[in-house]
Order: structure tokens, then sequence, then C-alpha cells
């Protein structure tokens, strides 16, 4: 009596612990999503949100990754830089997520960065950012500055032979980081500071009369003047507007861009701006056939004829690639083994070249400028010979010349001086003392 | 082998050609001079340009144009080159360079863009806008002529002068004149200084800088005194313009703030929903443009009472539903329509989209007034501006013309006494907050035409309004116009030297300090009604 209840709890121990077991193998990859749903940025982060659905969509209609599924866990920070936090540990402690794809500003990131590092996640950041940053949890796939600012500058300095500058940005953390190098780099090749003119404005500024007629009169001292342009966002609308309306042709100053993209374009009559120019790794408009396939794939997934691709979208695209060859070279995805294994990988990109992750997490890119087109989008004017690599530490900077970041061993460090030949603060510690 | 050159003798061989008609035979001359410019790598463009402006065709205008304009693709099989007609969406409408004929459309991925560069795409609008100088319209060969200013060359000189010959409107004449002497200054002649010395356009100015700057020491003499007296003129010029600007920020202020001027100042109620009224005035004019597409101008005329209607009709269901059951709990009030402002926020995101929605300005409002070279006036913000003024005349005469106005005074006054006399003043509260609500919608209206319609509109504003209302003195309209015309005008009396972040907080500041002087803004009311 006894035994057979004995045989019996064995047994059924047994085939709970085997059933366990076979669904452990079949147990979804999570892959959360940590993209703002609503408020500010819900404008640009909606579509990140979509982009990693379509692909693990895609990825699981190809049969997963070592034969399980990949399930999206979706969240929304709202806007909020403290809720990316709070959303980011819900993500990793209750729902154990693999990876994260997420954010879009700095601040977010920032606010992110000590949570990944303490629960040891891994998050692929899409957008461009100030650099001056590299943490063994996070993988940059956008543009640092020497991949997107520095290439811009020289285009204009070199092919239309500017040698007056107004830097003009929206008052935050990547705009005035990205002016600090610029304005050192622009010294260094000889620029006086006279002709250097740096305007900051408010988040959504909608008032550009004076500014825009600051920039006029700059502009009329007889040395060819363009605008190197960080403004963020919806403010970039008004700006372009008025702009036109002072009769400003992109002939006469013309106005570089790092923030604006097809979807900013996407709310705007792009008549008066067509000329004016953007420095992107990616265009819409980009001839290729992967390009292509991917925007079919992106109308269709939208079900909107009009949907509009981008740079952010193309890294995220490539991140989701980078990390499912991770996970198929380390054959687990257990975050210290993918994070070993993903240095190296390289995937196709969308503009006919490849992507390689480099020992600092950022990529290596192509660099575009594109030329505002009467229909939104952009026609590719020039671009660099090369893949560019991102540099984490910029050389234009003081504190940040001596610095490198490499998560190979026995380096592995993102911060490591090589004056002092020490390592620094980990990234996720440096964003929790800025705070 | 200059471009310029070369694009001369287009112009001559041009005018003697005109009067042919196209020919499309199989060995035209022009497939073979397009192939060579769609196939030419980067170092061989010029040359290709070159060889299709001394053919001597006909097309070439056309051509070069579309090549200008990025319009110019190869087909990837055959090698062929297009115009392209229309390259939205996945599908190219696209025409035959050589004969004009439609060819149907073809999927963008067989098509390949013929590359240009901005340095060709200069000398290909110089010579673009050497062609006009000849159009009929004085107007279009004005336009031309101020295009021609700083892209003159040695190789232009000549068919300008003699374009300057013949030509016989002073107005062109002048241009050209100025557009030459820009072009001489620079080689060094004295007496084109003195041409320049009483223009005030951008490109004079900079080609006296250069001057200046140069080396010969009498050019740069004289060039130096004609700036001088450029400069006294532009002294006068900024100030107006400065005065324009702030006085158009002014009148956005007080368009936002003028239906919270009813609401708040009259009635008493905190609406923080207030901004969200005027998103859905500019939502309605978005509305309106999705109902009349390619009649953006129609729709914004129809979107003013449209606006008016929405915002009202929104602005009663928030009277009747929720703000008339906290009437003297202004905490709550606050509170409440604080939330409503999230809830419709939320739906137009959800009903609508997150994205920001294009609204077309129309062409009449696009562009601007040219006062002179150095002092124009946008259009859409002089447009503006008229509107603001018209909304505050019409509410200044309901508030002193009509039955209405004259029961919202009396019921804001004194409410027991004014039902004693039989106004019902239920509806007077219906009427005068729909009547603030749809001033609002009028509002978002005009904003659309100014910045970007979408969910967060409202939020931009609602601050600038309660500030405005506050500082004019609450329950007084023409504290409220006075208040916001004199903060914008600071504003931007401020902004040149400190920035639009430091300009925004010096005036908040200064709001601060003042009304803690006069708690009761610049026009405070008067009498016992104040204390009621």
């Amino acid at each position: 009596m006894s035994l057979k209840k004995h045989v019996k709890l064995g047994l059924s121990a047994l085939a709970l612990s085997i059933s366990f077991n076979s669904v452990a193998a079949e147990d979804p990859i999570k892959v959360g999503i940590l993209h703002s749903l609503s408020g500010t940025m819900a404008i640009s982060e909606t579509v990140l949100k979509d982009t990693v659905e379509m692909l693990i969509e895609q990825q699981n209609a190809k049969g997963g990754v070592l034969g399980r599924q990949m399930e999206a866990v979706v969240v929304d920070p709202a806007s909020n830089w403290p809720l990316f936090a709070e959303k980011a540990r819900e993500l990793l402690a209750q729902e154990k997520v693999d990876v994260i794809f997420g954010n879009w500003t700095s601040v977010s990131r920032k606010s992110v960065l000590p949570v990944v590092e303490e629960l040891n996640g891994l998050l692929f950041y899409p957008v461009q950012y100030e650099g001056e940053e590299s943490s063994e949890n996070v993988f940059y796939t956008g543009a640092a500055p020497n991949q997107q600012a520095i290439p811009a500058v020289n285009y204009l300095m070199n092919e239309i032979g500017v040698e007056r500058w107004v830097l003009a940005g929206t008052d935050y953390v990547y705009p005035r980081t990205t002016n600090k190098i610029l304005e050192t780099y622009l010294m260094d090749m000889g620029v006086a500071k006279e002709d250097i003119m740096i305007n900051y404005t408010p988040f959504g500024h909608s008032d550009w009369q004076n500014i825009v007629s600051d920039i006029k009169r700059f502009g009329s001292a007889g040395k060819k003047t363009a605008v190197v342009s960080t403004i963020n966002g919806d403010a970039n609308v008004p700006f372009y507007r008025e702009l036109g309306n002072q009769g400003i042709a992109a002939s006469d100053i013309p106005v570089v861009a790092f923030s604006v993209g097809e979807q900013e374009l996407s709310g705007i009559d792009t008549g008066p701006l067509v000329g004016h120019l953007a420095a992107w790794n990616y265009f819409m408009s980009v001839d290729n056939d992967a390009n292509y396939d991917f925007i079919d794939q992106w109308i269709e997934h939208t079900g909107n004829d009009e949907a509009v691709t981008n740079d952010p979208m193309e890294a995220h695209y490539i991140g989701f690639n980078m990390y499912v060859e991770a996970v198929k070279k380390a054959g687990t995805t257990d975050v210290d083994a993918v994070k070993d294994a993903i240095i190296g990988v390289t995937v196709p990109n969308l503009t006919g070249g490849y992507a390689a992750m480099m020992p600092n997490h950022h990529i290596t890119k192509p660099v575009l400028i594109g030329e505002i087109q009467d229909n939104g989008q952009f026609s590719v004017v020039w671009e660099t010979s090369g893949l560019v690599a991102g540099d984490a530490w910029s050389d234009y900077l003081p504190g940040s010349r001596d610095m490198i970041a490499d998560w190979r061993k026995p380096l592995f460090c993102g911060t490591f001086n090589t004056a002092t030949g020490t390592c620094g603060a980990s990234a996720g510690e440096l964003a929790a003392e800025a705070e | 082998m200059s471009i310029c050159r070369s694009l001369t003798l287009l112009l001559i061989a041009l005018f003697s050609l005109l009067s042919l008609p196209a020919t499309a035979q199989e060995d035209d001359p022009g497939k073979a001079l397009l192939i060579n410019l769609a196939e030419a790598p980067a170092s061989k463009v010029e040359e290709a340009v070159n060889a299709i402006v001394s053919s001597g065709d006909e097309r070439a205008r056309g051509w070069l144009e579309a090549y200008g304009n990025n319009r110019l693709s190869r087909v990837k099989d055959t090698g062929q080159v297009v115009l392209v007609l229309n390259n939205r969406g996945r599908d190219w409408e696209i025409a035959d360079p050589l004969t004009g004929e439609n060819m149907g459309e073809m999927s963008r991925r067989e098509l390949a863009r013929v590359a240009i560069n901005n340095r060709i795409r200069g000398q290909l609008e110089g010579i673009l806008a050497m062609l006009d100088l000849n159009a009929k319209d004085p107007d279009v060969r004005e336009a031309s002529a101020q295009d021609m200013m700083g892209k003159v060359d040695a190789s232009l000189v000549e068919p300008l002068e003699a374009q300057l010959a013949k030509e016989e409107d002073a107005a062109v004449r002048n241009r050209i004149e100025e557009a030459l002497a820009i072009y001489r200054v620079g080689e060094g002649n004295l007496e084109a200084v003195d041409v320049l010395a009483g223009s005030l356009h951008p490109r004079a100015r900079a080609a006296l800088n250069e001057a200046v700057r140069g080396d010969n020491e009498a050019l740069a003499q004289r060039a130096a005194r004609a700036l001088e007296s450029i400069e006294q003129k532009l002294q006068l010029n900024r100030a107006a313009e400065t005065l324009y600007f702030g006085l158009s920020l002014g009148s956005v202020l007080v368009l936002a703030a003028i239906g919270l001027a009813i609401t708040f100042g009259v009635m008493g109620v905190i609406n923080m929903a207030h901004g969200e009224l005027i998103m859905l005035g500019a939502y309605t004019t978005w509305g309106m443009q999705q109902l009349f597409p390619g009649q953006p101008g129609l729709a914004l005329i129809l979107s003013i009472p449209a606006g008016f209607i929405v915002a009202a009709t929104a602005g009663i269901i928030i009277e009747r539903s929720v703000i008339q059951y906290l009437k003297g709990r202004p905490l709550e009030t606050l509170l409440a329509t604080f939330g409503i402002s999230l809830i419709l926020q939320q739906l137009v995101r959800t009903v609508i989209s997150p994205q920001n929605r294009t609204v077309v300005t129309p062409d009449w409002m696009s562009g601007s007034l040219v006062i002179n070279d150095a002092l124009s006036l946008t259009l859409n913000r002089l447009y503006v501006l008229a509107f603001a003024l018209i909304v505050f005349a019409g509410l200044m005469l309901i508030m002193r013309k009509t039955r209405l106005g004259l029961e919202v005074r009396a019921v804001t006054q004194n409410r027991a006494m004014a039902r004693s006399m039989g106004i019902r003043a239920t509806r007077v509260d219906i009427m005068t907050f729909a009547l603030g609500s749809g001033v609002a919608g009028l509002a978002g209206v005009a904003l659309s035409q100014l910045t970007n319609v979408g969910p967060n509109l409202g939020q931009n504003y609602i601050i600038d309004s309660f500030m405005v209302v506050v500082f004019g003195g609450v329950g007084n309209l023409w504290g409220t116009l006075i208040a916001g015309l004199s903060l914008g005008t600071i504003n931007q009396l401020l902004e040149p030297w400190a920035g639009a972040v430091l300009a925004k907080i010096i005036v908040l500041v200064f709001i601060i300090l003042f009304i803690q002087k006069r708690p009761k803004g610049l026009f405070p009311q008067k009498g016992r009604a104040a204390e009621g």
C-alpha cells in the first residue's frame, strides 16, 4: 500500500520532471521591448516597437532560434525617464527576458544603465548618440559622433567649401556633447572662433523667427555658411518652415541635420526644403534589394502604403540579427555567453554592406549624406568610401582622448585610460553618480 | 573648359532652335548624350553635362532641369534613360526624355537615379536663371536676376550685359546691375562698390565684406565706407523686424490665451484642458484638409467655423459633465480638467495617431511680403497677427454689444442678483464656456499654420496662456491683449542676446516679480465686482 503509493508518487514526479524538461526546451526566447508608446517620444519610438515585433514574427516563421520560438514582451515607459529604469527592472527581474531592445533619448538610456548592469541584462540601443560611453551590457547599434557628425562636417568643408558654421541644437545632452566635439574639431581644423555660432533652443521650440533671421545675418559675412543642426524631434518642422518663409534656400545656407529622418519629414511639406541635407547611416531611398525587401515587409506589416522606414529601424534590424547570430554561435541564450559570442559577429545591413560588432560594443557603418527631395525622401549625394567603426570615446574631447573600451578579455573594460593604464567606473556607475 | 562657357553656347543655340519641332528618330543624338551622362563616373559628369550643353539640342533645358531635380533615372536592365514624372510610392511614373511620351509606371527597383552633386547643380541653377531672364513676366525676370546675384562668373558677364541693354523694367535692371557689380567688386572694380552701396541684399554685403578683407587697399576702404552706410540702414530695418517678430509671437500668445481669458478670467474656471481645446481646433483643420484634398486654402477657411463648433461642442460637454458639479471648488476643478486634458490627448493618440499630422499651408500663406532686401514679413505670421486682432475685436463686440455679453457680465458680477433679475445663470454658464472653448478652437486653426499638429500641441501653450491671462489681469480682455503682445515683444527683444532658453526664463522671472508687486495683473478689475 505505502510502497504502491511511493511508486506512484515517484512515477508522477518523474513524469513531471520529464514534462518540465521538455517544456524548458520549448520555452520561448523572451525579447523585451522598452520603447515609449505614449508621451512626447511616442512619435519616434512606436515604430521601433513595431519593427522588433515584425523581426520576431519573421524569425519565428523561419523556425525561431535554436529550435525555440521568440516572444515579445512589450512595456510602455511613457516617455518618462525614471519609469524606463522601473520598466527595465520589471523586464529583467519579473519577466526574465533574455534581451531588451529599447530606448531613444540618451537620458532614458542613462536611467536604464545601472539596472541592466546590476541585473546583467542585454540592451540593444538603436539611436545615434553623443558617445562617451561603453557598457558591458549595452550594444550601441546607432551612430557614434565619428559615424555621423564628423564625416558630415568633413563633407561640408571639403565638398561645399563651408567656412562659417552655425551649430544649432536642442538644449540637452546629445546636442551639447556633439557640438562640443564639433567645436573642438573645427578649431583644430583652423576655423576661427568668430566663425562659429552656437545656439540652443528648448524642446518643442516653435518660434524660430529671430534665430533664422540671426542665421541669415551670420551668413551674409562673405564666407560660405552652413548650419549643423542637432535640433531634435518635431521642433524641426517649424524651423524648416521658417527657413523657407524667410527665403533661405539650400544653395545659400545649407542645413545638415543629424536628427531629421524620413519619419520627421512625413509631417511636413518638403517643397521649400529641397536640397537641405541630413547625415545618417541609412536612407529609405537607398537603391538596394535587401532594402526594398525590408520596405515591402514593413509596408505589409503596418498595412500602410505610405509607411516609411528610417535609420534607427535599420539599427534594430542589424541589432536583432546580430543577437540571433550570437545566440546561434553561443548555442545558448545565457547572457555572458552571448556577450562573448557577439563580438566579431557580422551581419548584412540594408545599404548593401555588412555591419560587424566591435570589441567596444559599437558597430561598423557606412556614413551617407542625403539631400531632401520633394517627395519627403533623401537622395544620397555622398558616402564614405568604406565602413566606419564606431568610436565610444571621442578623440576631440580633452577628457576622453585617452579612453578606450574593449570588452574582450583580458582588458574587459569600458573606460580604460591608456595614459594611466587604469580602468575607471562602469557606465552604469557613472550614470548613477550623475543622478 | 568651363561649363558656363558652354552653357552660353547653349543659350545661343536654344534661341536659334526654339521653333524646331521635337524629333524622335532611332539614331537620336540625344539618346547617346543622356546615356553618356547617366553612366559617367563622378569625375566625368562635368564633361558629360558639357557635351549635352554644347550639342545645342533644344530639349537640353528640360533634361538639365530634370537632372537638377533628381528626376533623371536609368533603367537598370536596358540602360535607357527616362524622366521620372512621379517618384512617390513603389511604382514610379516615367516618360521618355527624347519624345516626352509617357511610358507608364515602373517599379523603383528597376530604376537607378542619375547622380548629381551640389557643385554641378549650382552651375545648372545659374544657367537656368539666365534662361528665365527672357521670360515675359517682369516678376519672373526679377526673381531670376536675383538668383544670379553671387553666381555670375567671367563667362556670364557678356550675356548679362547684353540682357541689361535690352531690359526695360527698372527693377530688373537694378538687379542685373547689382549682380554684375558683385562680380566686379570681386575683380577689384572701384565703381562697382558704389553700385552696391545702396543695396541691402545679403549677397551684396557678403561681397563687400570680402572686399574689406582683401589685399586691395583702395577697394577695402571704399567697401568699408559702403558697408557703414548699409549698416545704418540695416539698424532701422532690424528694429522693425524685431518689433514684427515680437508682435507676431505676441499675437500667438493672445490667440492661445484669449479663450482662457473668458473661461478663467470671466467665469473663474481653471480649465487645464484649455490646451487640448486648442489641439482639437488644429486637428479640425487637418480633418477639413482631408475632406477637401487639393484645396488647402478652402479647407483652412472652412476650418474657422468648423474649428469653433468642434471646440465649443467639446467645451459644452466638459462643462455639463464635469465643471458644473465643481462650481466654487477651484482645486477639484483644476485636477478634474487636468484629467480631461490627459484623456483628450490619449484619445487623439489612439483614434488618430501618435504621429504629428501634416497640415498644408496654402500658397497664399507661404513665403513673405518683401518690404526691402533686408526686411520681409513672413506671410503666415502676418495672417495670424491679423486673425488674432479680428478674433479679439469680435469677442469685444460680443461682450460689449450683445445680450449674451451683457448677461455674462451680469452673472460674473453678481450671480444671485442676476438670477433674481430673470437671467438663467446656468444657460449663461454654458454659453460662456462654449464661447471660450470655441475661441480656443479658433486659436488651434491658426496655430496649425505655425506649429506641429500633434497630441502634445496643447501642452506647449497651456502655461503661456495662463501666464498671459494672469499678467494681463484676470477678467480683462484688454489686459490679455496688451499682456500677450508685450510679453511676445519682450521675449523677442531678449532672444538675440540671451538665447531662446534664457529669454523664456527671464520672462517668467519678470512675471513672478511683477505678480508679487501687483497681484491682480496689469489691469485689475475695479469696484465691487473685483471682490465678488
